[in-house]
């Protein structure tokens, strides 16, 4: 294992010595600069912008594609040791030593998140012209849209951790303003406030991640720190993995930072396409492959991170069954296909490769359930609860056939793209041997079966059975405009797995970043087999449940395991009882010693002074005559001293 | 023969019978009259002890008490009619406003 993982440390050396951007790359900037100025024209044009605003919202992630393409394809003309760019856009910090370029890096992992961000990031733009038309907020909409593709592509692209982190922040305050786009409906605003306190919990980790990365190694630089990394003390890396780690989960939803993903899906569906599935909540997976060189130095914190993704993996998966809110069956589906690239990343180099992959994959199959669901919920008058669906197949075809593509490519069927991606990580897991690879494993397999079982019950509550709508809705198909990036998204779900992984594609083009699997298996295993077996079993008994009986309209009661996936396993509850209420406690503990205590001792001395100082006036009686007696008594004890001590 | 020792038992019993009367009596007039008392009780006693050891000091002493006096006497009853105007009355223990 400890060859493995130093043979992997050779690629990374080669990644270390970044060259400089030159030709179309030297442009870079353009990357955050287009989306920049479509959110300034669009926040601060005002209401005069409002009959274009879309159209340059639109506009600008097009042309950051465009762009990123081109940036690409440049790349593609290196040879592989030099495909890593570097180019510095101004000084950001200069402060003695402290030295921070605002450098950003084009390499074969950002070039990745690139194209996926721009590119799915056009295409839910596009749709969302469509979804958002009757809103009259719309170019808001786009400009804050726009704002998070900025910050989005300055976290991936930034060649330093504090760029990376200042992308972070970005993307949590689009994230914040997205959720909370109709921030008159109450339950939205309340679901902006809980993801960026929930958010807010892992950006201290990260923060403190890079604060000991600079107190360590004096240099917060990708270049610096892989660079000195190696030798730093064993518990000062697993401290650096771990806070990155809860940096990650508040980020990507992972236990136990994963209750307000749920909630988010308050935003627009366009919003919980982009943000919430395809790109902002898998910055936790990109963050865990961008250090590599960290993680590859600590075991610990390695497996913390596969625990992490596997139970998260879980977690969500179940939520994701009893859910009758298509958007957050959706929602516990997302969580636990991060959880997937999360114990893919936590596997090392035999794992950040195939991370990646799903990622990718993940990013089209997911945005595209996700506008599918949207294109539905948009017909169906803002109807989510899929009790209330059934029989929209014939109603809606296209939504239809681009759905059962995402649908087919989630759960992992041949040849769509969850099954050349997934398969790959539930294999890593158990090649990793021992007691944790049987166990990481076994999570992912099972969670294959239960991804087979809820995505099939969305389908059939959904597209299948009785119409059980009101009568007032007529659910039409969708407009060209929301169903062409349904199409597009729908083609990639097919094709994007099977691209990235046959030929080992993706693995050569990303190694000399992430370093390569020791050992490399086809894309037949018997790990791969099992989880084929158990998706079917899912979506037998997910069909002798919701296919062969009729859905009621209103939900059962449900077996204990139900109700408690319905009220999201009680993440909430955990968090009230183990965070709030001691947190109440704690303030009022203050508060009482602060009053008490601390007031106390100071208003107890007052009032001594106050009360005896009180008393003591009352020999002021103003009689001259008693003055003249205690006089008469001092000088008398005067003298009388005075002759004492003398003799 | 008259010793130091007589006059300074003069002294004692003059100044105890002022301090007395400051302590006991309500009128000013009187309190003022028994405060002059104790002063040239202790006049005396300065001019016993100037002749005992032969020196002027204590003399000089007690001319500038009799200046202060003087001078005291003189602020002293001009508080006490300005009292007496405005309360009439003479008594100390009327003037009894300044207190806590």
């Amino acid at each position: 294992m400890t060859g493995s993982a130093h043979a992997a440390l050779v690629p990374h050396a080669a990644a270390l010595a970044s060259l400089h951007a030159t030709g179309i790359q030297d442009a870079a900037g353009l990357l955050l600069a287009f989306p920049l100025a479509g959110a300034a024209i669009l926040l601060l044009g005002g209401k005069r912008t409002n009959s274009w605003g879309h159209l340059v919202g639109v506009a600008m992630p097009v042309l950051a594609f465009a762009y990123a393409v081109a940036a690409f394809v440049q790349m593609l003309g290196y040879p592989a040791a030099q495909r890593s760019r570097d180019l510095v856009l101004f000084q950001f910090i200069n402060v003695g030593r402290f030295q921070i370029p605002m450098g950003l890096r084009l390499d074969q992992l950002s070039i990745c998140f690139v194209l996926l961000i721009t590119g799915v990031g056009s295409l839910i733009h596009i749709f969302a012209v469509g979804y958002m038309s009757h809103d009259p907020e719309r170019r808001r909409f786009f400009g804050y849209m726009n704002l998070f593709l900025a910050a989005m592509l300055l976290l991936v692209l930034g060649n330093n951790y504090l760029g990376l982190y200042a992308g972070w922040e970005g993307v949590g305050l689009a994230s914040y303003l997205l959720i909370g786009f109709w921030q008159y409906k109450p339950a939205a605003a309340v679901a902006a406030k809980k993801a960026f306190v929930a958010n807010r919990v892992g950006d201290v980790g990260l923060s403190l991640g890079i604060m000991l990365m600079f107190a360590q190694f004096g240099s917060v630089t990708f270049t610096g720190v892989f660079g000195t990394v190696h030798s730093a003390s064993h518990g000062v890396v697993l401290a650096i993995g771990l806070l990155l780690l809860l940096g990650a989960c508040g980020k990507s939803a992972q236990v136990p930072l994963q209750s307000w993903l749920l909630d988010a899906m308050e935003g627009p569906t366009p919003v919980s396409a982009l943000i919430h599935a395809a790109t902002m909540v898998t910055a936790g997976v990109y963050l865990i492959v961008r250090s590599a060189p960290i993680f590859d130095l600590s075991a610990g914190a390695r497996i913390a991170v596969a625990i992490v993704g596997a139970v998260t993996l879980l977690w969500g998966a179940i939520i994701g069954c009893a859910k009758d809110d298509i958007k957050k069956a959706l929602a516990g589906s997302t969580m636990s296909q991060i959880g997937y690239m999360m114990l893919a990343a936590g596997l090392g180099p035999a794992g950040y490769v195939f991370a990646i992959a799903h990622l990718l994959a993940h990013g089209f199959f997911k945005a595209g359930l996700f506008l599918g669901a949207g294109s539905i919920k948009h017909e169906m008058n803002d109807e989510v609860d899929m009790r209330r669906f059934g029989g929209i197949a014939s109603a809606m075809p296209i939504t239809f056939v681009t759905f059962t593509l995402g649908y087919l490519a989630i759960i992992g069927v041949p040849p769509f793209s969850g099954f050349f991606t997934k398969d790959p990580i539930i294999d890593a897991a158990f090649a990793q041997g021992g007691t944790s690879g049987a166990l990481l494993g076994t999570a992912a397999l099972l969670g294959a079966g239960i991804t087979a079982f809820y995505m099939t019950r969305v389908m059939l509550m959904t597209f299948f059975g009785e119409r059980r709508w009101d009568e007032k809705v007529h659910p039409h198909e969708a407009p060209s405009v929301m169903t062409a990036p349904m199409i597009v998204l729908a083609i990639g779900s097919v094709a994007a797995g099977g691209l990235l992984i046959l030929a080992n594609r993706l693995m050569n083009f990303l190694g000399p970043v992430t370093g390569v699997p020791p050992v490399l298996h086809g894309v037949w295993t018997p790990a791969g087999g099992g989880a084929l077996a158990l998706v079917v079993v899912g979506v037998g008994i997910a069909w002798v449940m919701y296919g062969r009986r009729e859905v009621p309209v209103t939900a059962p009661a449900g077996s204990l395991v139900t109700v408690a996936a319905r009220k999201d396993l009680y993440g909430d509850a955990i968090n009230e009882g183990l965070l709030m209420r001691p947190g109440q406690w704690l303030t009022r503990l203050s508060v009482y010693f602060d009053n008490r205590g601390v007031d106390g001792l100071v208003n107890t001395v007052a009032a001594a002074f106050g009360g005896s100082s009180g008393r003591m006036r009352k020999v002021q009686t103003g009689f001259v005559r008693s003055y003249a007696l205690s006089m008469l008594v001092g000088a008398v004890l005067l003298v009388g001293t005075f002759l004492l001590v003398r003799l | 023969m008259v010793s130091p020792a007589h006059f300074i038992a003069l002294s004692v019993i003059l100044f105890v019978i002022g301090a007395v009367g400051v302590l006991v009596r309500r009128n000013a007039i009187v309190v003022f009259m028994c405060v002059e008392l104790m002063l040239n009780a202790a006049n005396l006693a300065f001019v016993t002890f100037a002749r005992m050891h032969g020196a002027l000091d204590g003399q000089v002493i007690a001319f500038f008490v009799m200046v202060v006096a003087a001078a005291e006497v003189v602020v002293g009853l001009a508080i006490l009619t300005a009292i007496f105007r405005a309360r009439r009355s003479a008594s100390v223990d009327d003037a009894n406003l300044m207190k806590y």
